[in-house]
């Protein structure tokens, strides 16, 4: 009789790396199919070019490094489509490529793989693009006419909804919110990147303190010191419109731009973020003080990646400072 | 009847693996008729026994095998009668070699005729009562029990909490003790409150056993009636989820004290007894027959008829298997204890000792070993963690041989529970390595102990000769 010997526990539970990347995917997608819907067919085009030169790439640098192949672990779909969403849909496809050999081999392979990268390859990618190619990276589109057309040049340049506030033509907050407006393929619509953080939430793939931390902390700082704060709000607040101008530019940062993306999605990244629900809550924190200083006093639309990014680099750090004492420990035994 | 209270406190973490009960409603049975036995000189936590016998000598149930000598140790017992044919080094199930006795069985089953209930008259006859038992804590720990009834003066127990968490997946020995001889472990539980003047006593029972707790609270209600007094005996429900019953979890969960690390439940003031050691006591103070049996789950998708089986301690596994009815597949993995904790067996030829409580044979359906991979960060390990650690991190010290990162991460206070393990989505063998790094630790504590020894020594020769 032959018996296989190992260690204890002898039952496992069911969630693996590939299950854990599945939900991610799922939960990305309402957005991304909502960001086909506004972009037309060429935001599908970027998407399957993006996730495909991904998967490729990963594929290549782990034969070329002589390891294990880890493209069944889903991974580098995920890195694919995140980076196909944070892209607008204008982008010459080549450039495209070019990010997702970044992501891969760069920032994630070079480091040892899945779990070594200390920084969100995606995320990474999106601003390595944004610094090499800046016009192409900011060249907006809203809606174009032809659904089917897979031509970029004919693209209506146009502002994002944060560079736009002030201008009597900005969006509503209801355009906002669903999604009819400006900017990269997967954060424009609100709605679906909510129905897909629920989901990963309901699945116990995230726990909210990341989003809820960054959010708060942003919403809290603009409503308390934006350019049209509470201290110096002049509307009635005796009436409903009164109480919509207060909160009009706390929300309109929210949901424009790539927070709500970066928040549920980027930030929650597993390998990149800290460990305890007191690094959490620390590194929400850091993002969204960093995301306000950016957008406000920054020369750069680029808010959301770069303070993720540079919380990414501090995750270590956050981890050290919040490691927390075992169950039992009193303050007299603890160990220095 | 009025609801018993559910606990307040709630541990952080812990995991939720099927219960995989399936063996609660089997009666036990008796198992009979064993060839021979292997009795272990050594089945308790602390220094081995002397073996007091010698090839050719003729012993019953209950005969004195191995005598125990020192402190922490507790005597052995035969668990049939028959002939002692060799007295050998074996090696056990967890790898270390150990003087074994065995014992031919002559299907007679005489009972040593010294075996008598005992008269207790005080608390000194109490505790040498249960050593002279060979009672050892029953749920798993095999903690010399009446170390554990004899604490120091100065931290005599106010509560008695007897864990009837069992958390452990498919066994249910405990669970068909309870149902099949509440008596005895209310017996067992007057008797310690009495000779430890232990004012309280929690029960505590996982929500999914509600027949337990009315079983228990009925008992209480049958015995207030029969004797007119009011034990202070509460049964409380606790939440289902692994590991309930470990000891820190358990007072915590019922008292709301927290065990620091490295110290016993006893610095807290309480006493935790498995309901198994209590019907133990019970049982010994009518019978007076030492501990040579034990009520083992035998479960797992390759055995033919699972249930809850009474064999003799020293008992071979594979006669064991045998004798509950054998196997329909060719096992794939054996394992001695729960599905979470236990031991993996490599051959099956060990006799069981007193803390065994199950024996898990598992066919290819439930034998799965996944390979490992890189860790994806997801904090799972850290979420699941009952004692608030960072497995992740310990692993990794481990696999860097870094000792002081492994310090730092409070190695030393895991209670190897699994969880990590289980909740891992990169199937890494986190419990291993952690268990490794404790070894690691371990040493390095031993190497600069000796390190500041030598140069204590080498100052000292040096202060003194200029001199």
């Amino acid at each position: 009789m032959k018996l296989q010997v190992s260690h204890s526990p002898h039952v496992r539970d069911k969630a693996t790396t590939q299950s854990i990347m599945l939900d991610v995917i799922i939960a990305l997608l309402p957005a991304t199919i909502a960001g086909w819907y506004y972009f037309g067919i060429r935001a599908v085009l970027v998407t399957m070019v993006s996730v495909a030169s991904c998967v490729i790439f990963e594929y290549l640098s782990r034969r070329v490094m002589k390891r294990n192949n880890t493209i069944s672990d889903l991974s580098a779909v995920v890195t694919g489509l995140l980076l196909a969403m944070n892209l607008p849909v204008s982008i010459p496809i080549y450039m495209v490529v070019i990010g997702a050999a970044f992501a891969i081999v760069v920032v994630k392979q070079m480091f040892g793989g899945i779990g070594n990268n200390f920084v969100n390859p995606a995320i990474a990618a999106r601003i390595f693009l944004v610094i090499a190619f800046p016009k192409a990276m900011t060249s907006w589109v809203v809606r174009v006419g032809e659904w089917y057309s897979l031509k970029s040049v004919d693209a209506v340049s146009s502002a994002t909804p944060l560079t736009q506030i002030k201008a009597p033509d900005a969006p509503s907050l209801w355009k906002l919110f669903i999604g009819d407006k400006a900017g990269c393929i997967g954060e424009v619509c609100i709605l679906a990147l909510l129905i897909g953080a629920v989901y990963l939430m309901v699945r116990h793939v995230i726990r909210p303190w990341i989003p809820m931390a960054y959010i708060g902390t942003f919403f809290l700082l603009v409503f308390f010191f934006g350019h049209s704060n509470v201290f110096n709000f002049s509307g009635d607040l005796l009436t409903s419109q009164g109480w919509a101008d207060l909160f009009h530019e706390s929300l309109y940062m929210l949901l424009s731009g790539g927070l709500i993306l970066g928040a549920f999605f980027m930030a929650t990244d597993y390998v990149t973020s800290p460990l305890t629900t007191k690094g959490k809550l620390l590194f929400g924190m850091g993002c969204g003080i960093l995301t306000f200083l950016i957008r406000y006093y920054g020369n750069m639309a680029e808010g959301v990646s770069f303070s993720i990014i540079l919380m990414n680099i501090l995750t270590p750090h956050i981890d050290d400072w919040t490691m927390g004492k075992p169950f039992g420990e009193v303050k007299e035994n603890a160990k220095v | 009847m009025p609801l018993p209270l559910r606990s307040l406190h709630a541990f952080a973490g812990g995991v939720h693996p099927l219960g995989n009960k399936n063996t609660d409603v089997l009666p036990s049975i008796h198992l009979h008729g064993f060839k021979e036995v292997e009795l272990l000189m050594q089945q308790h936590i602390g220094p081995p026994c002397t073996c007091v016998v010698k090839p050719g000598d003729h012993v019953d149930v209950g005969t004195l095998v191995g005598r125990a000598d020192k402190p922490m140790s507790v005597p052995i017992h035969s668990s049939i009668s028959g002939t002692v044919k060799e007295v050998h080094y074996v090696v056990s199930a967890n790898g270390a070699p150990v003087e074994a006795v065995r014992i031919e069985s002559d299907f007679n089953h005489t009972i040593n005729p010294f075996c008598k209930p005992p008269k207790v008259e005080s608390f000194e006859d109490f505790v040498q009562m249960i050593r002279d038992s060979g009672l050892v804590g029953l749920g798993g720990a095999a903690f010399p029990t009446y170390i554990k009834i004899n604490p120091p003066k100065n931290k005599m127990p106010d509560t008695l909490i007897v864990n009837a968490a069992e958390c452990e997946p498919y066994i249910t020995a405990d669970y068909r003790q309870i149902c099949e001889h509440p008596d005895d472990i209310i017996d067992g539980i007057l008797e310690v409150m009495k000779w430890l003047e232990i004012p309280k006593t929690i029960i505590g029972v996982e929500d999914n056993k509600p027949l337990v707790t009315r079983i228990f609270s009925h008992e209480i209600k049958k015995r207030i009636y029969k004797t007119g007094k009011h034990p202070d005996i509460e049964v409380r429900t606790l939440k289902t989820i692994y590991p309930q019953g470990a000891e820190k979890m358990l007072i915590y969960t019922l008292t709301g004290r927290k065990v620091p690390p490295g110290k016993l439940p006893i610095d807290v003031h309480t006493l935790v007894m498995n309901v198994s050691t209590l019907r133990f006591i019970g049982l010994y103070l009518k019978e007076g027959i030492p501990l040579t049996r034990k009520r083992m789950t035998l479960d797992g998708s390759a055995l033919n008829t699972p249930g809850n089986f009474i064999v003799p301690i020293g008992a071979r596994i594979q006669d064991i298997i045998e004798a509950a009815g054998g196997t329909r597949e060719e096992p794939k993995k054996i394992i001695m204890g729960g599905a979470m904790m236990g031991v993996a067996l490599d051959r099956i030829d060990h006799g069981i000792i007193k803390a065994n409580n199950a024996i898990l044979v598992f066919g290819s359906e439930e034998t799965t070993l996944p390979p490992e991979s890189p860790c994806i960060r997801c904090a799972r390990c850290v979420n699941s963690c009952p004692m608030d650690l960072i497995p992740c991190g310990i692993d990794k010290a481990t696999r860097l041989r870094d000792t002081e990162m492994l310090e730092k991460y409070h190695v030393m206070d895991c209670i190897e529970c699994g969880c990590c393990t289980y909740a891992c989505p990169s199937k890494r063998f986190l419990t291993q390595s952690i268990k490794n790094g404790k070894v690691m630790v371990r040493a390095e504590r031993a190497r600069i102990k000796k390190e500041q020894e030598l140069l204590a020594a080498s100052q000292q020769k040096g202060g003194s000769s200029p001199s």
